[in-house]
């Protein structure tokens, strides 16, 4: 069975769903139910890491292997990461507007959560200003190694040094000392394996598609 | 004065026997709910909690929709790679 993980996707998507709305949850002021959001929202941006990070190694791969096929699965991971974080970014506003008041509100990881889209948006500014192939390729993928940390810095460093509306940040957070329970693990988990896994799968249906294109041009 | 006071008397047990009256029609009608919904088997599922189970089933459909349409992409593109493969 080759196409295993994309079934495993489809029944956690399913179970995200179906858990994210029925499972127990403790009962916060403010909050309230929109908690739930847990599953749908923050889902979306550990789904952009992952593909940030699985560009990033690419990247790399490129770097060392000269290979442009390395090149085309970094910018399609890429531009699957920069949908997950639109994603996240409108999610988070909707949720903001009904908890915090505003849809956008002076927050550090607000801040940074934008300020690393834009860092991205560049990335594709980058490689459309080359038409030289395997420059455009080492160009740009230099630039993400060095864009990925940078990321990292915008939006977990930054709101932990200062401090932010979103939870766990400010001080030095550990997991436990979210707004989680044990109830809510078990979904939050396999909602973000879901969620990732669903990007995944768009990300490699992407780089055939591209990969089609240039046999077709060749 | 005495007779004023029956007067009312009178007036306020009638007024008693009036919300007697009505409260033993509500309650011989409350009574009756259950009973009314233990005869007739109604599609009550999807009504219960709020209705909330509406809701997962909707969205469910517009998932299960959205993934048949990804796995028919991908069964598109496999078509199509086998296709070049065999035109080289």
């Amino acid at each position: 069975m080759k196409n295993w993980w994309k079934i495993l996707c489809v029944l956690l998507l399913f179970y995200t769903l179906i858990a994210g709305f029925l499972m127990p949850i403790p009962a916060l002021p403010i909050l309230n139910e929109s908690i739930r959001n847990l599953y749908f929202h923050v889902t979306m941006w550990f789904g952009m890491i992952i593909h940030m990070i699985v560009s990033m190694v690419y990247s790399i791969k490129y770097l060392s292997k000269n290979d442009l096929r390395k090149d085309v699965i970094a910018e399609q991971f890429a531009i699957t990461g920069m949908v997950f974080g639109i994603a996240g970014l409108l999610t988070g506003m909707i949720w903001a507007k009904n908890t915090w008041g505003a849809y956008w509100v002076n927050d550090t990881k607000l801040n940074g959560a934008a300020a690393a889209m834009l860092i991205y948006a560049a990335y594709f500014i980058l490689r459309g200003s080359t038409d030289e192939e395997s420059k455009r390729a080492r160009i740009s993928a230099v630039y993400l190694v060095f864009a990925f940390p940078l990321m990292l810095v915008f939006i977990y460093v930054l709101p932990r040094m200062t401090d932010s509306l979103h939870p766990g940040n400010g001080g030095n957070p550990a997991f436990g000392k979210y707004d989680l329970d044990n109830n809510m693990r078990l979904v939050f988990y396999p909602a973000i394996i879901a969620w990732s896994l669903l990007g995944v799968w768009i990300s490699t249906i992407r780089v055939r598609i591209k990969n089609l294109w240039k046999q077709a041009e060749e | 004065m005495d007779i004023y006071y029956t007067r009312q008397n009178k007036k306020f047990m009638e007024t008693g026997r009036r919300i007697k009256t009505l409260l033993s029609f509500l309650f011989s009608f409350m009574l009756s709910i259950p009973v009314f919904a233990q005869d007739v088997e109604m599609a009550d599922v999807m009504r219960s909690n709020g209705k909330i189970y509406v809701v997962i089933t909707v969205l469910g459909i517009v998932l299960a929709v959205l993934l048949i349409y990804l796995f028919s992409i991908d069964s598109k593109v496999k078509k199509l790679e086998e296709k070049m493969k065999n035109r080289k």
